[in-house]
């Protein structure tokens, strides 16, 4: 182990760090992110979630995208494998499907950061578990 | 670091520990590597999350899934549904016991939504055991801003500008300490970490120093900086062995890094910990007595002044600060005094940390801005009574504060409400009871501890105590009189005005209160001689309602003092001076024959 030597040692070696952090300091906040969910049952997984997770996960950690990716379950549209589901503080979540790298990319551009709506957008006409009063 | 996707936090505090948390976090590392996710999810052993109640806990973040009572068996399925597939283990979540439905997440449990973790922020968040974790929150960052930024004056100016008050008990703001510290000339002084901690059910300091002893550290090098002092002592108790374990890996890690010993992050400070230990004597939580025993001598405090911050240990100037307060020092430079001064009440700033313990449904550890009620904490983030009975007071203080009560619950909670209640703020031990619990007892249990706590050197608390003690015998024994109520009452008063230290000081305190507040309670006891809450065994009076008596002849076999008599088919009697009240006729009787009073 190196010895740190001065304050700017420090915080060079926070900076290094704070990386390795990072999805522990934004799921203390998690209203104020977007969160991406990435339907992760066998399904998605054969279709090339794990792949689509990954990718989001690096973009958002490079480009520093105040934006956490989380794991959920079948979400019921099969044929539409990969899914997300996007939920914008204050927004109705949106759900993408037949997500590929770049769509994925793409909907880390433009809607995330934009606003843009893409297409591939499956319509809602669903209340999930948590939802229902 | 690797970047994952996904962190499983496993409570590796004493109390998750105690129900297999380490086996858990064997299990979950070997199950990953089973299913080749090494690169995907990472499992970190965390200080305490404070709901020790439903221990061991397994958060999952980034959606902070929150299981609770997890067993070792159970990890193959977090793995497989959690980790894999994204599919919660349902039967593992937290159960809201109003409700009665399953808690997702953390952020939705009632338990954390009212706290405000200052003091705990790293606990149950980085790994205790890797310094990295807690350089990568921020640490360390505050003693380099002041090393680089501050002059010593103007560190303690910040300090006092924030109002923290020490959190060990007493409540004495902690710049002042600081500043008196800094001005007695000597070649050498010490910086103190009392983490004596002795409150029945207080656990604050312990799972502090197991969650995150850096921010110890860190606060001791910038009190040791302000106070110019170049040593630092914690005085730790033996019986706390996995916090001196993770204080002895953290100070080696921080000596290794060179944020202890010369010339630290390059200027000309130099600074170092060592540790002592306590044998685990209450006494020495009070500093005088502190110090004498880490000079080697009887743990017996002495008179003051002369403060420690005059003559200490050796001889020299030394500054004695809890745990928990320097716990918060680090926040407070890092986020700056106003926003600290911003928490709290007028004369209270910033949060405590209580101990939540007793009949209440989510026993643990919680931090919250001073200025939160009584009925909040407790029936907000506790959760209520539980068993759904009635709340009878709370004990705050532990045996040096008092009992409060319903009509209480209301008050903001800080330093001067609590002791203008007649409690104290204490170390935060906080013990609720219900209308089970008889206050007799409970003022009679404060005191046996402190009978046996008291180290005898001065006559009140050593004699004064014992007295205090027998009386409440008395009156448990149903042999006591309206005139034992007047006396005890005078005798607590005398403990107070004459005993050399806090213990003795304050020792009284239990007694005082609950006289005050449950009068009718001491009365009942010594005229009708009942105990209302059926706690007293030598008031209960058992005796057979010969309707129901069926003879069958259970109670007689089952008297160990053949206090029953009878013929069979016949109704029987309990002879009332032969009966020990030890309750084994009624808890074998069949037809509910057996009356209590």
């Amino acid at each position: 182990m190196n010895k740190i030597k001065s304050l700017d040692d420090l915080r060079k070696m926070k900076q290094s760090l704070e990386h390795g952090m990072n999805i522990r300091e934004k799921s203390n906040s998690p209203e104020s992110l977007v969160q991406i969910r990435v339907a992760m049952a066998t399904c998605g997984i054969a279709a090339g979630a794990r792949t689509i997770m990954n990718t989001l996960i690096e973009k958002i950690e490079k480009e520093k995208i105040p934006a956490v990716v989380t794991q959920g379950g079948c979400m019921g549209y099969c044929y539409a494998e990969p899914t997300l589901e996007v939920r914008v503080p204050g927004k109705d979540p949106v759900v993408f499907g037949n997500v590929d790298t770049q769509v994925a990319i793409d909907i880390l551009d433009k809607y995330v950061l934009n606003g843009e709506l893409l297409d591939g957008i499956i319509p809602t006409n669903y209340l999930t578990i948590n939802e229902q009063k | 670091m690797a970047q994952y996707k996904m962190h499983l936090l496993v409570c590796a505090g004493t109390g998750c520990r105690a129900s297999q948390s380490d086996e858990i976090i064997v299990n979950l590392k070997e199950e990953i590597k089973k299913q080749g996710l090494e690169s995907d999810a990472q499992v970190v052993a965390t200080g305490c999350f404070g709901f020790c109640e439903k221990g061991p806990i397994v958060k999952i973040l980034p959606d902070n899934t929150f299981y609770t009572q997890v067993k070792p068996e159970d990890c193959a399925e977090i793995i497989s549904e959690h980790v894999l597939k994204g599919r919660r283990v349902n039967r593992l979540l937290y159960e809201d016991p109003e409700t009665l439905k399953h808690i997702e997440d953390s952020k939705h449990m009632g338990f954390y939504q009212k706290q405000l973790r200052i003091s705990l922020r790293n606990c149950g968040f980085i790994d205790p055991e890797n310094i990295d974790e807690y350089i990568a929150r921020d640490g360390y960052a505050a003693i380099g801003k002041i090393l680089t930024e501050m002059t010593q004056s103007e560190a303690i100016d910040e300090i006092k500008k924030s109002g923290l008050r020490g959190r060990g008990g007493g409540g004495f703001p902690t710049g002042l300490k600081w500043e008196i510290a800094s001005k007695n000339k000597a070649d050498q002084k010490y910086v103190v970490c009392n983490a004596d901690e002795g409150d029945p059910g207080a656990f604050m300091d312990r799972s502090i120093l197991e969650g995150d002893p850096h921010s110890i550290i860190e606060a001791m090098a910038i009190c040791g900086y302000c106070i110019g002092a170049s040593k630092g002592l914690v005085y730790i108790r033996a019986e706390y062995p996995l916090a001196i374990k993770r204080l002895q890996i953290a100070i080696e890690q921080a000596r290794e890094y060179g944020l202890l010993g010369e010339a630290i992050l390059g200027t000309d400070f130099a600074f170092d910990i060592e540790l002592k230990f306590g044998a685990g004597a209450f006494v020495c939580g009070e500093e005088t007595a502190l110090i004498h025993s880490m000079e080697g001598h009887r743990g017996e405090p002495t008179v003051k002044p002369p403060f420690p911050a005059e003559k200490g240990y050796l001889g020299k100037p030394t500054n004695v600060n809890n745990v928990e307060t320097f716990a918060s020092v680090p926040a407070i430079f890092l986020k700056g005094a106003s926003w600290f001064a911003s928490i709290g009440t007028e004369k209270s700033k910033g949060t405590k940390v209580f101990a939540l313990a007793g009949k209440i449904n989510n026993v643990g550890l919680i931090e919250v801005p001073m200025g939160i009620t009584l009925r909040e904490v407790i029936f907000e983030i506790g959760g209520g009574i539980k068993n759904g009975k009635k709340f009878k007071a709370v004990q705050t203080g532990g045996p040096s504060g008092g009992c409060l009560t319903e009509k209480h619950l209301d008050t903001p909670i800080d330093f001067d409400n609590l002791l203008a209640a007649g409690s104290m703020m204490g170390s935060g031990g906080m013990i609720v009871m219900d209308e089970d619990d008889c206050m007799v007892s409970v003022a009679k249990f404060y005191l046996e501890f402190t009978v046996e706590e008291s180290c005898g050197k001065c006559a009140p608390c050593r004699i004064g105590n014992k007295r205090l003690h027998e009386i409440l015998e008395k009156i448990c024994a149903g042999k006591g009189t309206e005139d034992d109520l007047t006396y005890l009452g005078n005798l607590s008063l005398v403990i107070k005005d004459t005993s050399l230290c806090g213990l003795g000081q304050t020792s009284p305190n239990p007694v005082l209160s609950t006289l005050e507040h449950f009068h009718d309670e001491y009365l009942s006891h010594v005229r009708e001689r009942v105990c209302v809450a059926g706690m007293c065994k030598a008031l209960k009076l058992y005796t057979i309602i010969s309707d129901k008596c069926t003879g069958c002849t259970a109670c007689i076999r089952a008297c160990p003092v053949n206090a029953i008599t009878g013929e069979k088919r016949q109704p029987h009697v309990i002879d009332v001076d032969k009966c020990i009240r030890c309750g084994a006729c009624y808890d074998k009787c069949k037809f509910t024959a057996i009356h209590v009073q």
